[in-house]
C-alpha cells in the first residue's frame, strides 16, 4: 500500500509536468484574447525536436530548449493566420495542430522506438532518504519544482504587475486597450509565442524525461486536456494548477489500478482521463456566472483594427 | 512610389471563392516542394508521384473514389455546422460509433439475405452517429459545455470502446483471438460499383447527400436560419430562430453523415469491425469542408484533391521512399494556407501610389 501511494504521488507530480506547462502558456495566450487549439501539435512538434536534440547531443537542456524553440515557431504560424490574415482563430488553431502532428510524425520519423537517458534527478542527499516524503517529494529532476516555480511565475506577472494588466486589459477589450495606445497585435503575438514555447517545452518533457521513449502519437490528447483544464480553472492560475495535478493523477489510474490487481477494462482507464474531462466540463460549464465573469471577453474573437 | 494595400470588398466577388482555394493549393505546392528538398527528393518525381500516378491506372483511379466517399460524405456534414459555427471537430468518433451500431445489425443478422439489412445498417450507423454527436449537443444546449471539447473527448473515448468491443463481445469466436469480428455476408456489404475496384455504392449515398446538401444551404429557410443562427446568435434569438436548434441540427446532421461513412467503411473495403475503421477520415473532413469554402460544390473538388493527395501519398510512399508523414504535413499546409488566401475573400489587393489617406486601413 506505502508503495502504491509513493507511485501516486510521485508519478503525479512528474506526470503533471507536461499538463502544467502547456496549460500556462495556453492560459496566458487565451488571457489575452487568443484561443489557440493547437495545443496537441505544439506540444507534439516540443515532443520531437526535443526527443532528436536530446537523442544527438545528450543535453536535456538542449532538448527543453529547441523543443520550445520548435513550438515557438509553430505557433507563431497561428499568430501570422489569427492576427495578420485575420483567419477564425478555432480553424487556426485546428490548422497547426494538424500541421504540428505532422511535423512531429516527420521529426521522429527515423527515432521510432528509440529512448534517450532519463533527465537526471536532483541530488537532495538525505531528504530522499526520508520515509515516503522522500521519494514520494525529492526524487525527481529539476522540472518538476520548475514548472510549480512557472506557475508561480505566470499567476505573479497576471494578477501583480503592469504587464499582467496589459495582457488582460487586451483580453477584455482590444479597441479601448488600442485606444489607449497599446500595441494589441504585438501583445497578442508574444502570449500566443510565449503559449506555443510552454507547449513545446510541456511536450519535450514529456519525450526526454516522463517517457524517454519516442512512439509517433505519444502526446495522445494531453493538447486537448490542456484547453480543458484552462476552461476547468476558469481562467484563474491556483485552479488551473489544481486541475492540472488532477489530471496527472488520474492520468497515472491505469498503472495504479493495474497495480492494485482491480479487474476493471483497460479501455475504460484509457478513456477514463477523457470521461473526467467531459464530466467536469459539464460541472463548471453549467454555471454561467462562472465562465462568463473570468473568461476574458474577447476570447476566440477576431479583432480588427480600424484607422 | 508604388504600393500594394489591402481594401475591404464591398461586394462578394463570384470568383474569390476559387481563387482562394488555387492560391492554396499553389502555395502549399511550393511549400511542399521545400519539403521534398529537406527529404532529398525531387519535387517534380515526389509531385508526379501525388499528383499524377494515381490518375494514371484504374487502381489508382478506383482507390481515389474509394477514399472520396467518407471525405465527401463526412465533409458536407460538417460544413453545415461549419457555418452555423457549430464546430464539430470529432466526426471520426461519430464515423466509429456508426461503424459499431451498423457491425451490431450485421452480426446479429448474419447469415439474412434480406435486402433490407444494408439499409437497415445504413439507418443504425446513421443514429449511432446523431446520438454520438447528440450526446455533444445535448451537453452544449444544456450545460453550456464547449462542443469542440466534447466532441473530441469523445471521440477518444469511442475509439476505447470499438477496442473493447473488438476484444470482447463482437470479436470473432472462431477468429484465433484476432482482434476483429466476423466477416460480414453478402447482404451486409455494398455491392461494387466498378469492376475490378474496391469502389462500392456507398459513394452514391455521398453523392446525393451532396446534391441534398447544395439544396439545404442555398435554397431552403433552414439551411438560412442555421447560418444566421450561427452568426448571429442575438440577432437570430430577435427573429425567432433559435441557436438551440442550430446547435442540435448542425451536430445531429454532422453526426448522422459521419454515421453513415462509418457503415461504408465496415460494409465496404473492410466488410468486418476491426481496431483501425478509417485512417482519420472524420479529422481530414475538416480540412476538405474548409478547402472547399464550406460551400456544397465546393466540397465535391476539395474532397477529390484530398482523396488525390491520400492516395498519391502512398505512391509516393513506395516509388518515390516519401515517408507518410508527407501527406500529413501536406494537409495541415493547405488548411494553412487555405486560411492565409481567405483574407482575400473580404479585401483584395490593391496597387496604388503611395498615399497615406490610403495607408489607413491597410492590413499591418
Amino acid at each position: 500500500m506505502t508503495a502504491t501511494i509513493i507511485f501516486i504521488l510521485a508519478g503525479t507530480l512528474a506526470a503533471t509536468v507536461p499538463l502544467l506547462l502547456a496549460a500556462m502558456g495556453e492560459l496566458v495566450a487565451e488571457k489575452s484574447g487568443m484561443l489557440n487549439l493547437g495545443v496537441e501539435g505544439m506540444m507534439a512538434v516540443g515532443a520531437a525536436a526535443g526527443f532528436v536534440t536530446v537523442a544527438l547531443t545528450g543535453s536535456h537542456a538542449l532538448g527543453l530548449l529547441i523543443g520550445g524553440l520548435a513550438a515557438l515557431l509553430l505557433s507563431g504560424v497561428f499568430a501570422i493566420l489569427s492576427i495578420f490574415f485575420m483567419a477564425n482563430q478555432v480553424a487556426a488553431g485546428l490548422a497547426i495542430g494538424i500541421l504540428g502532428l505532422g511535423v512531429s510524425a516527420g521529426i521522429g520519423k527515423n527515432y521510432e522506438g528509440t529512448t534517450v537517458a532519463p533527465m537526471p534527478k536532483l541530488p537532495f542527499g538525505s531528504l530522499g532518504e526520508l520515509p515516503i516524503i522522500g521519494p514520494a517529494l525529492f526524487s525527481h529532476d529539476v522540472m518538476v519544482y520548475l514548472a510549480i516555480a512557472a506557475a508561480f511565475v505566470v499567476w505573479f506577472v497576471l494578477q501583480r504587475t503592469k504587464l499582467g494588466l496589459i495582457i488582460r486589459a487586451v483580453g477584455e477589450s482590444p479597441q479601448s486597450a488600442h485606444s489607449l495606445g497599446y500595441p494589441v497585435a504585438l501583445i497578442r503575438t508574444a502570449c500566443i509565442l510565449f503559449g506555443g514555447a510552454m507547449a513545446g517545452i510541456g511536450g519535450a518533457y514529456l519525450s526526454t524525461a516522463y517517457t524517454p521513449l519516442w512512439a509517433d502519437g505519444m502526446v495522445a490528447g494531453r493538447g486537448w486536456i490542456v484547453v480543458a483544464l484552462v476552461v476547468f480553472g476558469t481562467w484563474i492560475v491556483p485552479r488551473v494548477t489544481l486541475g492540472a495535478y488532477l489530471f496527472g493523477a488520474i492520468s497515472l489510474l491505469e498503472l495504479s489500478i493495474q497495480g492494485l490487481g482491480l479487474n476493471v477494462p483497460s479501455q475504460l482507464l484509457s478513456a477514463s482521463p477523457y470521461i473526467v474531462t467531459i464530466i467536469v466540463l459539464v460541472v463548471i460549464s453549467r454555471n454561467p456566472a462562472l465562465i462568463q465573469l473570468n473568461s476574458p471577453m474577447s476570447l476566440g474573437q477576431t479583432y480588427r483594427p480600424k484607422g | 512610389m508604388r504600393k500594394i494595400y489591402l481594401e475591404p470588398r464591398t461586394e462578394r466577388s463570384a470568383f474569390a471563392p476559387f481563387l482562394v482555394s488555387m492560391l492554396a493549393v499553389g502555395l502549399t505546392i511550393i511549400a511542399g516542394s521545400g519539403l521534398f528538398l529537406i527529404y532529398d527528393k525531387s519535387p517534380i518525381a515526389g509531385f508526379h508521384a501525388i499528383f499524377i500516378e494515381p490518375l494514371l491506372s484504374s487502381y489508382g483511379i478506383g482507390e481515389i473514389l474509394l477514399k472520396l466517399g467518407p471525405l465527401l460524405l463526412i465533409a458536407q456534414g460538417l460544413a453545415i455546422g461549419f457555418r452555423a459555427r457549430v464546430w464539430n471537430i470529432g466526426a471520426e468518433g461519430q464515423l466509429i460509433i456508426g461503424a459499431i451500431l451498423a457491425s451490431v445489425v450485421a452480426i446479429y443478422f448474419d447469415g439474412s439475405t434480406s435486402s433490407l439489412l444494408l439499409p437497415a445498417m445504413v439507418l443504425a450507423g446513421a443514429l449511432g452517429g446523431m446520438g454520438w454527436a447528440g450526446i455533444a449537443a445535448w451537453l452544449r444546449t444544456r450545460y453550456n459545455a464547449n462542443e469542440i471539447l466534447v466532441t473530441f473527448m469523445l471521440s477518444s473515448i469511442a475509439l476505447q470502446i470499438l477496442y473493447y468491443l473488438v476484444t470482447g463481445p463482437l470479436r470473432d469466436p472462431q477468429g484465433f483471438n484476432f482482434p476483429q469480428s466476423i466477416t460480414f455476408s453478402a447482404a451486409a456489404t455494398f455491392p461494387i460499383l466498378i469492376e475490378n475496384t474496391r469502389v462500392n455504392a456507398s459513394l452514391i449515398i455521398a453523392l446525393v447527400v451532396s446534391v441534398v446538401a447544395w439544396v439545404f444551404m442555398q435554397r431552403s429557410l433552414m439551411g438560412y436560419k442555421l447560418v444566421v443562427g450561427g452568426m448571429a446568435p442575438q440577432a437570430a434569438r430577435y427573429a425567432g430562430f433559435g441557436e438551440k436548434r442550430a446547435i442540435w441540427l448542425a451536430l445531429l446532421v454532422g453526426g448522422a453523415a459521419a454515421g453513415v461513412a462509418g457503415v461504408g467503411e465496415v460494409a465496404g473495403p473492410l466488410g468486418m469491425l476491426q481496431r483501425t475503421i478509417s485512417p482519420g477520415y472524420g479529422f481530414t473532413a475538416i480540412i476538405v469542408a474548409f478547402l472547399g469554402g464550406l460551400h456544397p460544390i465546393g466540397i465535391v473538388f476539395s474532397s477529390l484533391l484530398m482523396a488525390l493527395i491520400h492516395v498519391g501519398g502512398d505512391f509516393a510512399r513506395l516509388s518515390v521512399g516519401l515517408p507518410s508523414a508527407v501527406t500529413d504535413i501536406f494537409q495541415g499546409l493547405l488548411l494553412t494556407f487555405y486560411l492565409a488566401s481567405s483574407l482575400l475573400l473580404t479585401h483584395r489587393l490593391r496597387l496604388r501610389k503611395s498615399d497615406p489617406a490610403f495607408a489607413v486601413g491597410a492590413a499591418e
